[in-house]
């Protein structure tokens, strides 16, 4: 018998990365909202690498808290080494990336959930999405209650149906043994919602003392640190790092690898789920590459107060005694105890052409969903469609305007359109080169670029807006100010422009000019720049980046505004495709599937071609004139 | 794109005797003013809407005088696409129209599609709508046989290069991405010096494949013209003396035999494929009369035949027996060796080929060449001789360098950086533009192939 246990607002499925950050957005914008967990000991827990953010990641996890998100304060509190990689290349692709302390960061946003208002957990497998007609009702639980709810975001991460292999063992549970959710598939099924089934891995843990690291290389934290979220300083949370270490595999690894081979369920056929080009096994990398001598090992400490290192570089699904011969083979890792044996994890994700970029099912109204559920791949993917999910389905309980970020001006709307415009046949993982505005998609700049609208929606503080208009003020100031300056050939300059190997000057020059020299920058010229005033560590970078790089970002923004010009052609939502003669049968097909919003996510779509949206155009045109009023 | 300014050559090909390119969409103002030079002090930004200004079309690369020409500007939206519209009109013949449109090109503006111009005059509410089902239908079916076409010249030599500049630079791209996607994996630094000297090796082929294109489009729109006449009538020299007068654009076609020499030449605009036969006459001659009879095949293809008789003697048999196999095709009789009495006899000539000039010249001393190019640009210009290949073959050639000719830009534009001092992700920038710009030849885009690329170059993940 199912009771009715209460009523919700907005109902979210999963406390991984995806949930938390829905469940605190939905309930940031007022609404009663309740949080589901198959453990309460398992919220925002990272079953996989020790780290958030990286390349294209740290920028993801930046938009995340300039969008009013948890996971950069998160991880601001329970770091143990941070890094701002690829400092050598540009500012577009200067990415932070922390190694966390895995259990401080579950206990620290299980401390924030427990004490936001508004928010209520609760530990239950939801086994049934409750709707009617093709709207939400609320969801069923494994206990026999039901929630009703205006909204629900399911965000079930890798537990559904999942299955744990390595070796000849499977075992059918979630990550890290924890107990999978063998039910919902079915009612999903039951509401007609597609699935794929993936597969993803993961590697040993080892314990510290057994490991020799005089053997290793050392990768040390940066000196300086920078905060992911935009609200703190990184006077607030500087502390001491933890180190990393480095080994390599080898040709007696190798030899292991291949002589076991046979053993693998992978080679074996036994796993089905497609896994991830970008994210492979030892085994993989090993058959692949055959040629490559040695492939780097990572050993990452798991947290401060724990002896387990991960083994970054090392996914695998063989047999605990290969793994543990292979691990043995390692410079300093002779010794080597494993803790816990890596395994390939398979699970069953929607296919995410079903969604509208709100992460709303175009089928069900009030059905949103996120994260690794989705077909992506990654903590900080997954909590950047929680988010927006979340507060998708809070906008929508209150009736107001959706919160969409697109291509131009997030990694969220990167993410967010690849998977709902072209669909992925593997776990979906950020890459910088995905996006193809990159410039001007900076990990400096996400909250210039982002939180006006997170304002907007409700989702950031009125304060926090006006500090930003003021950082914003300012920057612009600043920059009309070094163009107006000019400075002249005079001793002190030519001599300090010989000092940095300037070129001298023939004549005046606007202080603007001199800073776009790559040999000079910012605090180079204090000493000819007299009137400057004391500005902040964060203005400077913008004024120096968006000065020095003006010909590309110029560049950029004039392929956005017609990028832009494209996402505004809006394709009504029933318009029927087939009766259209001339498209292409492929393009009517795939139109038909995605049912793009707009000519831009039309042409966006593999297998639309440019002479199939010039159909398209005339069509619309001809619809618009004849004044046919499509029906609703 | 929807609103980017397009050009395209708006006559028929063949036989007008002015041609048009237009220009339509926001920037076709200033774009054309790059390479119009007017004749009085007003620039064309500050021309009225529909008003036309005289001038001269300037590469301004070299800063040559291409045509004189007249401009026409007409303001949006009371025009063919309701866009800013302006149309060069050139008459100086296919050649320089082409090279007008490839100037506008150069300024940035994009090769029109086919229907295009209609397109977003049906857009822009300028077309009836009865004609929307029409346009829609056109659309597809003229990219698909444009496409089509490209697919049969991409099988050839011209495939296998663009497929190679793509492998060069998404390898390239594809180290730059991995280095940036993944910085701590062991990948190779990209050194300065090797990736400069791949590219200008790079950019050097392309530049190479362009000129061909050149040399490619005048073979295959040429006019087939066939000198034909007795043996030692002066064949030789005429043709010699056809080159001299256009050495700059002469190309020598390899693989051509001793017995039919073909070159092409461009007379006042006029591409013309010459075919310099052997001589024809009856003989025993084994071998010449292989030579012979590829010339009466010569003959037969022609579009245009020059017929050739030695003015100082008498006409024979001979020169009658050649009457018989061209009467049927467009013939100007050129009447050698003006500088020696003339014993031929024009009477006879006109007899035998009733309706076809008859031309004196003295091909050695180069006199009487002048009025022979007149008359070929008259019968040019009058529909009388065209060339028989496909237009649309012709189109695709001009996108094809097009896009060679931008991708080259981009490559410009990734040294420029690299010299700079600029950080590798801004290389990649214009590398995957100029990946883009061959892509567009074959229908490939950057985003599909370079994912796979990154992962079969390189060993990453964790």
């Amino acid at each position: 018998m199912q009771y009715l246990e209460g009523n919700y607002d907005v109902v979210v499925v999963g406390a991984g990365h995806a949930g938390c950050e829905a469940a605190l957005a939905s309930a940031r914008l007022g609404l009663e909202t309740l949080v589901f967990a198959i453990s309460l000991d398992s919220i925002a827990m990272m079953p996989c690498n020790p780290n958030i953010g990286g390349t294209s990641k740290g920028h993801l996890v930046r938009e995340i808290d300039a969008l009013g998100g948890e996971m950069g304060k998160n991880i601001d509190k329970t770091y143990i080494q941070t890094r701002m990689l690829n400092k050598g290349k540009g500012p577009a692709v200067h990415s932070l990336r922390a190694q966390a302390d895995k259990y401080r960061y579950s206990l620290e946003m299980r401390k924030v959930m427990e004490n936001t208002p508004h928010l209520r957990l609760r530990q239950a497998e939801v086994t049934e999405i409750v709707q009617q007609d093709g709207k939400v009702l609320g969801v069923g639980t494994a206990s026999g209650a039901f929630y009703g709810a205006k909204a629900v975001v399911v965000a079930t991460g890798t537990y559904l149906k999942a299955k744990c292999i390595f070796g000849d063992v499977s075992v059918e549970s979630g990550p890290n043994g924890l107990q999978a959710a063998k039910h919902l598939t079915g009612s999903l099924l039951g509401a007609g919602i597609e699935l794929f089934r993936f597969k993803t891995g993961t590697p040993a843990r080892v314990d510290r003392r057994s490991v020799d690291f005089t053997r290793m290389e050392e990768q040390r934290g940066d000196e300086k640190v920078v905060p992911f979220s935009f609200l703190n300083r990184p006077e607030d949370i500087r502390r001491e790092q933890i180190s990393c270490w480095l080994t390599y595999t080898n040709a007696q690894t190798h030899r292991v690898i291949r002589e076991n081979l046979d053993r693998s369920p992978l080679y074996s056929g036994v796993i089905e789920g497609t896994g991830p080009r970008y994210c492979p096994s030892i085994e993989d990398k090993v058959v692949r590459f055959h040629d490559k001598e040695r492939h780097q090992v990572f050993l990452e400490p798991e947290g401060e107060d724990t002896n387990e290192l991960y083994v970054q570089g090392m996914s695998s699904s063989l047999p605990e005694d290969v793994q543990i011969a292979m691990l043995r083979t390692l410079p300093g890792m002779e010794q080597v105890q494993i803790m816990r044996n890596g395994y390939a994890i398979e699970y069953d994700c929607i296919n995410p052409l079903q969604l509208k970029h709100t992460l709303e099912f175009k089928e069900i109204s009030g059905l949103f969903s996120a994260g690794q559920f989705n077909g992506s791949s990654g903590y900080e993917e997954a909590a950047a469609q929680g988010l927006v999910a979340g507060a998708n389905a809070g906008l929508k309980v209150l009736g107001r305007p959706p919160l969409l970020v697109d291509r131009s001006e997030g990694y969220v709307g990167v993410l967010i359109d690849d998977l709902v415009t072209k669909g992925t046949n593997e776990p979906y993982r950020m890459m910088t080169s995905r996006a193809e505005y990159r410039l001007l998609l900076r990990q400096d700049n996400a909250d210039i670029r982002l939180t006006p609208k997170a304002y907007e929606a409700g989702l950031v503080s009125k304060e926090r807006y006006a500090g930003l208009q003021r950082k914003m003020e300012q920057i612009g100031a600043e920059i009309r100010r070094l163009r107006k300056t000019m400075v002249g050939p005079s001793d002190q300059v030519q001599e300090l422009l010989a000092a940095h190997g300037s070129t001298p000057l023939r004549s005046g020059i606007s202080l603007e000019e001199l800073l776009k020299r790559p040999e000079l920058d910012y605090g180079k010229l204090a000493p000819i720049d007299g009137e400057r005033a004391p500005l902040g560590e964060d203005v400077v970078e913008q004024v120096e980046i968006q000065v020095k790089f003006s010909g590309y970002i110029d560049r950029q923004q004039n392929q956005v505004a017609q990028y832009r010009k494209l996402e505004k052609r809006l394709l009504p939502e029933d318009l029927e495709y087939e009766k259209i003669k001339s498209l292409r049968i492929e393009a009517v097909q795939k139109l038909e599937k995605i049912r793009p919003v707009s000519i831009g996510q039309a042409s966006r779509i593999s297998g639309v071609s440019p002479a199939d949206i010039s159909v398209l155009l005339v069509y619309l045109e001809q619809h618009k004139r004849t004044g046919e009023v499509w029906k609703k | 794109m929807l609103y980017d300014t397009i050009a395209a050559i708006s006559t028929a090909m063949a036989p007008a005797g002015i041609g048009i390119v237009r220009v339509s969409g926001e920037d076709s103002i200033p774009l054309v003013s790059g390479i119009f030079r007017p004749k009085g002090k007003k620039p064309l930004s500050a021309a009225g809407s529909h008003t036309l200004q005289y001038g001269h079309v300037v590469d301004p690369m070299s800063g040559r005088i291409i045509d004189e020409v007249l401009v026409s500007v007409m303001k949006g939206p009371n025009s063919f696409t309701a866009e800013n519209v302006v149309e060069i009109n050139s008459h100086g013949g296919i050649l320089v129209l082409r090279k007008v449109l490839e100037l506008v090109l150069g300024q940035g503006a994009r090769l029109a599609e086919p229907g295009e111009f209609t397109k977003r005059a049906f857009l822009n509410g300028r077309i009836e709508l009865s004609q929307a089902e029409a346009i829609m239908d056109v659309i597809n079916a003229k990219t698909e046989r444009a496409l089509q076409l490209s697919v049969r010249q991409l099988e050839g030599r011209l495939g296998e290069k663009t497929a190679r500049f793509k492998d060069i630079l998404l390898s390239l791209i594809a180290h730059i991405e991995a280095s940036i996607d993944y910085p701590e994996y062991d990948i190779e630094e990209l050194a300065v010096e090797t990736v400069m000297d791949r590219l200008e090796a790079l950019k050097g082929d392309m530049q190479a494949l362009v000129e061909t294109f050149d040399q490619g489009r005048m073979l295959k729109e040429g006019i087939n013209t066939a000198i034909v006449g007795k043996p030692n009538v002066g064949k030789s020299s005429l043709l010699n003396a056809l080159l001299q007068e256009q050495r700059a654009i002469v190309t020598e076609i390899p693989g051509t035999t001793r017995d039919t020499l073909e070159e092409v030449v461009n007379i006042q605009g006029i591409p013309l494929r010459l075919v310099d036969t052997a001589g024809i006459r009856d003989t025993e001659d084994h071998v010449e009369r292989i030579g012979i009879e590829r010339s009466l095949g010569a003959l037969q293809k022609a579009d245009l035949v020059l017929f050739m008789v030695d003015g100082s003697r008498p006409l024979e048999e001979g020169d009658r027996a050649i009457v018989e196999r061209i009467k049927d095709k467009k013939v100007i009789v050129l009447l050698n060796k003006m500088d020696l009495e003339v014993k031929a006899s024009q009477k006879e000539l006109r007899e035998l080929l009733t309706d076809h000039p008859v031309v004196p010249v003295s091909a050695k001393n180069r006199e009487g060449i002048g009025l022979l190019e007149h008359h070929i640009k008259e019968m040019f210009f009058h529909g009388e001789i065209e060339n028989t290949e496909e237009q649309e073959v012709l189109l695709s050639n001009v996108r094809h360098k097009n896009a060679v000719v931008q991708a080259v830009g981009s490559l410009d534009h990734v040294m420029e950086a690299i010299r700079a001092g600029m950080p590798e992700d801004c290389w990649s920038i214009d590398l995957k533009n100029a990946y883009e710009r061959i892509g567009e030849i074959t229908g490939e885009s950057i985003k599909e192939d370079l994912m796979g690329q990154i992962f079969s170059q390189f060993c990453l993940g964790k």
